[in-house]
């Protein structure tokens, strides 16, 4: 069975004079120890997806459809009492900015030994010990000191790295980190990066890692779906959609990255910019930008199908790969 | 491109430092030490003795980690904040000294482009009033006709619809009110652009409309630009020349081509290895120990030697200088200099 099975989740947005879609059918499953990133561009729905997952949304957002199985218990059904029960305890968040998510007037301490004794009949001494414990697993030098410093007190590199600890306390089977080094320089995020691989895989714990970077999650993960406009257009192993990515919107996200043309020469740009949520076109949400768009692609949504080594939600995936111009480029 | 090497480089900064004081007014600078009231104030050294060139045409880089002061070099070319110390050349000119009105002609020459399209255009002016502005200020003579004309021409050039110009900043996306953004760097036919961080703030297929945006003009226009980045990928594509910046100084200043195939200075291999690669399965990052010392207190000798692989006892007492290598790049690193790096590499 797999840790995660998400099945047709639908979010919907009430606005005050229309509902909107952010979510539109998402399915996926994740394996135990298993570590998926989710790419797109802002208003995507990737951070929705990391949201919902923990029954987090809040109005006007709400999940109009769908399931969340979770070790085989629905998410969306489950009563406060047991929501937090899986919060932080068998499921846990990453954000991008870690002054949002540690409070800026307790100590580390006082932040990391709530969570403990929330969660677990301990005393605050054993609490103690188990914070200095994970400290040290996200080597921060001289924990018993950290534990009484705020957060103000520490870089950014050490907040994200204790925003990890904290992620770690119960030992969750799942955690999802949004945009986890996002706001970090270079060489801080290849540290940050290095020690969640590594803490996930020592640990089985699964990750689910969202992002726009694709460099960030062709270096983190095994899987990676790909979404556009509220909609999941391509899912696969990662190596196969870095190297051979079957949508065009995917296709059009690589080759867009200045490291895919000569340095000097012009960029392969896409087109136009992601529609809104209120305005997603008919048909497959990318044929205004797509320059394969056919009227099918117009008129009607594109399923999504297996397609070689991946799954894609495409009307032209075939007619595309026939295409000459692609195959010379891949020659 | 070649007589113009043999010319004066258009943009020249020599020693230039900026410090800004921590402690300000005279109560502030009062400090209670061994039972005693002294006068002590501190001040966070941003910039220390940078020296960098950029001739016409070329888009020279600027790449560094928060707080190594890229920033500050770009406010400081600009005029936007007065060197501590050391002098800003500009077409044979210095202007770091000029008064307000004798800066007056080279605010037309010198446009800035910064980061947040979303704080640099005022919400309350529309597109036409935001672009037109700069026009006539700096050219009062001309009609309103050839404002509009002007503003026109450019909003076509940049990619914006003119039937756009009454509408409002905020009912524009990031990507394309970066695109006013440099639009109204370019109503008034600048020769130089210095441009902060300007992609950072978009999505990956915007950044690449407005990097080849930027191209483009570079091309059309002949600009000049001073570039502030952290992302390396884009200096690679963009730059012709490349200054690595650690704790305001200057690491390594070469080629892009050069400083991309043969990184010399520890910290440029160290900043360039820790980029995640897309096709990549495994990665060798160098990793650095430790984090950034604060500004406030530099540590003696090389900014960079308390996470340097390779310092010794020379690298913790004496500043490196920027020296010459034979490829034609500036490295300011003792190791370099002793040719210790690939020895230690090796062995």
């Amino acid at each position: 069975m797999s840790l995660l099975s998400v099945r047709d989740l639908t979010v919907k947005f009430a606005m005050r004079d229309q509902t909107v879609t952010a979510l539109n059918g998402i399915s996926f499953d994740l394996a135990k120890g298993e570590r998926l990133g989710i790419v797109g561009e802002s208003g995507a729905g990737k951070s929705i997806t990391g949201f919902s997952l923990m029954n987090l949304l809040s109005r006007p957002g709400y999940i109009d459809t769908g399931k969340i199985l979770f070790e085989g218990e629905d998410v969306v059904q489950m009563n406060d009492k047991r929501l937090r029960n899986l919060r932080g305890n068998r499921m846990a968040m990453i954000f991008q900015d870690p002054m949002v998510t540690l409070n800026p007037v307790l100590t580390i301490g006082q932040q990391m030994i709530e969570t403990l004794m929330a969660h677990r009949k301990l005393s605050h001494e054993e609490a103690r010990q188990i914070a200095i414990v994970k400290l040290r697993e996200v080597y921060i030098p001289s924990p018993e000191e950290r534990l009484e410093q705020y957060p103000h007190e520490l870089s950014g590199g050490m907040r994200q790295r204790i925003i990890i600890a904290i992620a770690l306390l119960l030992d969750p089977q799942l955690i999802i980190a949004d945009e986890p080094t996002t706001a970090l320089d270079v060489t801080i995020q290849a540290d940050i990066m290095e020690l969640m691989l590594e803490l996930c895989q020592s640990n089985q714990v699964g990750l689910i890692l969202i992002t726009h970077d694709l460099g960030v999650v062709s270096q983190m993960t095994e899987r990676t779906l790909v979404m556009y406009a509220g909609r999941i257009i391509e899912a696969g192993r990662t190596r196969e959609i870095i190297n051979d990515p079957q949508h065009p919107y995917t296709q059009g996200l690589i080759n867009a990255l200045p490291q895919q043309t000569v340095p000097g020469q012009r960029l392969k740009q896409i087109p136009g910019n992601m529609p809104g949520l209120a305005s997603i076109p008919e048909g497959c949400a990318f044929n205004p930008r797509c320059k394969y768009a056919t009227d099918l692609c117009r008129s009607r949504i594109p399923e999504i199908v297996h397609y070689g080594e991946v799954e894609v939600a495409c009307h032209e995936v075939q007619r595309l790969n026939s295409d000459e111009d692609r195959q010379e480029a891949r020659a | 491109m070649s007589d113009a090497k043999t010319d004066r480089p258009l943009l020249e900064i020599k020693n230039l430092e900026k410090r800004f004081d921590l402690d300000q007014g005279f109560l502030e600078t009062l400090k209670f030490k061994q039972g005693k009231i002294v006068r002590e104030s501190r001040s966070v050294h941003a910039v220390n003795n940078i020296s960098l060139e950029a001739r016409k045409g070329e888009a020279l880089c600027v790449v560094g980690e928060s707080g190594c002061g890229k920033s500050t070099v770009a406010r400081l070319v600009a005029g936007l904040l007065t060197p501590s110390a050391g002098e800003i050349h500009y077409g044979g000119q210095r202007i770091d000294n000029l008064s307000r009105s004798g800066m007056q002609p080279l605010r037309k020459k010198i446009q800035m482009i910064f980061q947040n399209p979303y704080a640099s255009l005022n919400p309350r002016m529309t597109i036409r009033q935001a672009l037109e502005e700069p026009v006539r200020h700096h050219y009062p003579n001309a009609s309103a006709a050839e404002v509009r004309d002007k503003v026109t021409e450019v909003m076509l050039s940049v990619g914006v619809d003119p039937s756009w110009a009454k509408r409002y900043p905020h009912e524009f996306s990031g990507g394309q009110r970066q695109r006013i953004a440099i639009a109204r760097a370019l109503t008034v036919d600048p020769e130089f652009i210095i441009a902060d961080e300007p992609i950072s703030a978009l999505d990956v297929s915007i950044q690449a409309q407005v990097l080849n945006l930027m191209l483009e003009a570079k091309e059309s226009r002949g600009l000049t630009y001073l570039f502030i980045t952290h992302d390396l990928s884009v200096v690679e594509h963009f730059g012709t020349r490349v200054a690595v910046l650690y704790l305001g100084s200057v690491c390594e200043v070469a080629d892009t081509a050069t400083l991309f195939s043969n990184p010399k200075h520890p910290y440029t291999r160290a900043l360039l290895s820790a980029v995640p690669q897309l096709k990549d399965d495994r990665p060798n990052h160098i990793r650095l120990k430790g984090e950034i010392p604060t500004p406030i207190n530099l540590p003696k000798g090389c900014p960079f030697q308390s996470r340097c692989a390779f310092a010794d006892a020379r690298c913790k007492s004496e500043k490196p200088k920027a020296i010459h290598q034979p490829d034609g790049s500036m490295v300011a690193c003792h190791a370099v200099e002793e040719d210790r790096l690939d020895a230690v590499a090796a062995g």
